[in-house]
């Protein structure tokens, strides 16, 4: 019953992603056959998806693990400058401006210096999707540990609370969803980065198979290689509420009103 | 029963209670200087409760923020024994359950979580909350938060408990129902008590004395004693009598 309740509510997505697809078939197909060369049709990206598939597997698996490692390292640095910024208010006058500027310098332009510091394997890659993405796991983090009640911590301190238990009791579980609300903006942002990682100083990944099929082309086989990452995007988005669901349930109302 | 955590030495005339003498607090806020209290008094000896009515935002929490040592004194002497505060919302930890609520002052002070809830169980079974043990906040009753809340701040072991507003947020039958089973906790486990209420009844109910304020800045513009014993009813003709004293002294008979 539950499980039929769950494919019934994916019924509205899947009718506006096959309705999108329809559309985007007429549109080329009455274009003609040389429109194709810049925005091929889904029946020939569905063809590259099949024909490519031992390609853009392998690609995928590269891409993957950059970003998983990407993210990974930004919830670490994120969640660390967080907890600084909360505590030092020195710090955070001190680091925000430059965190925020972090975010404004385009990848293009700092991935040769990385590609120049650390080669041309994984860990580049791995700095840039870290990159893009801590930024939304500092805010998030940072406006949770801020917006604990303040009465919380004057009770702490009339139990005789060191500053270290009240964080560790009080002030870091309240942040924890919004560590994660964090993380789910990342996902979105780190698959980017690492396809403009991969377009500097790479030969291997889904944002590499996208650079060189353009000249060659073979704009089908970008097209797939970006469905292949855009449902990467959604499969860590959905892995990452279930794993919030795991570990925070008190945040989910026990009265079902966030219930799946 | 309950151990009192080590604490730095506070000044302290009489053991285990509270004098507050001439007290005056402001506050600079963007709208300009706002005075919550001016030469307050009160006292407090061991084991007594004291209620504390006053209108709206007249420094009540202000007050009991001083005596728990949240703020100290623009002028005057705060001299009290160490306390515990009980928030007016109850702000309980909405990720933990009843029983590491309320065990919660015991783990402040470094206390294992196992030997935490061992303290915690026979108390939440005295208060009626042995099913409930490990059931989040979430779930439970306004009525039952506000035992886990009062009993949290019990276990923190202090002789002097600060209570904001406790049952304020209840309605009128949980909160007559949790008035007189605060009575029956606080004799059997006497200790001293700040209680502030807008509730004049709730006040006459519970305290020893009753210490009526003025508005803002807040003073003492009444004391009075209830020597009735305890438990009592609401429509005995002293307790109706002396909640027409309170509400004169309020200026709110009319």
């Amino acid at each position: 019953m539950r499980r039929m309740r769950g494919a019934l509510r994916a019924v509205p997505a899947a009718i506006l992603v096959l309705a999108l697809i329809g559309v985007w078939e007429l549109y080329v197909d009455l274009k003609g056959p040389t429109f194709s060369l810049i925005l091929p049709s889904p029946h020939e990206v569905a063809k590259s998806l099949y024909h490519d598939r031992s390609l853009l597997w392998s690609s995928f698996l590269v891409t993957a693990q950059e970003v998983l490692l990407g993210i990974l390292a930004a919830v670490v640095i994120g969640a660390f400058l967080s907890v600084v910024i909360h505590f030092s208010p020195t710090l955070r006058r001190a680091t925000y401006p430059l965190i925020v500027a972090s975010q404004a310098v385009p990848v293009a332009v700092f991935a040769p210096v990385l590609a120049f510091w650390l080669g041309f394997g994984i860990l580049p890659k791995l700095v840039v999707v870290a990159i893009v993405s801590f930024f939304s796991i500092v805010v998030t983090a940072t406006a949770g540990l801020d917006a604990v009640d303040p009465d919380l911590i004057k009770l702490m301190r009339t139990f005789d609370a060191s500053r270290l238990t009240t964080f560790r009791h009080v002030e870091l579980p309240s942040a924890l969803p919004s560590v994660f609300a964090g993380a789910k903006i990342a996902v979105a942002v780190s698959v980017i980065g690492a396809v403009f990682a991969e377009y500097t100083g790479s030969n291997s990944g889904l944002g590499y198979v996208i650079l060189v099929s353009e000249p060659q082309l073979l704009a089908a086989r970008a097209v797939a290689a970006t469905v292949i990452l855009s449902l990467f995007a959604i499969a860590l988005f959905a892995l990452l509420a279930l794993a919030e669901r795991l570990a925070l349930p008190w945040a989910y109302g026990p009265r079902g009103e966030h219930a799946a | 029963m309950i151990e009192a955590p080590p604490k730095e030495p506070r000044e302290l005339n009489a053991p285990d209670g509270v004098r507050v003498e001439l007290v005056s607090r402001g506050f600079t806020t963007p709208r300009g200087r706002v005075e919550a209290l001016a030469r307050m008094s009160l006292r407090a000896d061991a084991h007594e409760v004291v209620a504390v009515v006053g209108p709206s935002g007249c420094g009540k929490t202000t007050l009991l923020e001083l005596i728990c040592g949240l703020q100290a004194p623009d002028a005057g002497t705060v001299r009290a024994a160490p306390a515990a505060l009980m928030p007016q919302r109850d702000l309980l930890l909405p990720w933990l359950s009843a029983i590491d609520n309320a065990g919660l002052a015991l783990r402040a002070r470094g206390v294992g979580r196992d030997e935490a809830r061992k303290v915690a169980a026979p108390w939440l079974e005295r208060f009626g909350l042995e099913r409930f043990e490990h059931t989040r906040p979430a779930e439970l009753s306004g009525g039952m938060r506000q035992r886990v809340s009062f009993l949290r701040t019990l276990l923190a072991g202090k002789p002097v408990l600060a209570l904001d507003e406790p049952f304020a947020a209840l309605d009128a039958i949980t909160r007559q129902e949790m008035q007189g089973w605060l009575a029956q906790v606080l004799a059997s486990e006497p200790r001293t008590v700040i209680l502030v209420t807008h509730d004049v009844e709730e006040a006459v109910m519970l305290a020893d004395r009753v210490i009526v304020m003025s508005p803002r800045p807040g003073r003492t513009v009444a004391e009075i004693g209830v020597t009735l014993p305890k438990p009592r009813r609401r429509t005995d003709a002293t307790v109706v009598e002396l909640r027409e004293r309170a509400l004169t002294a309020l200026g709110a008979d009319a």
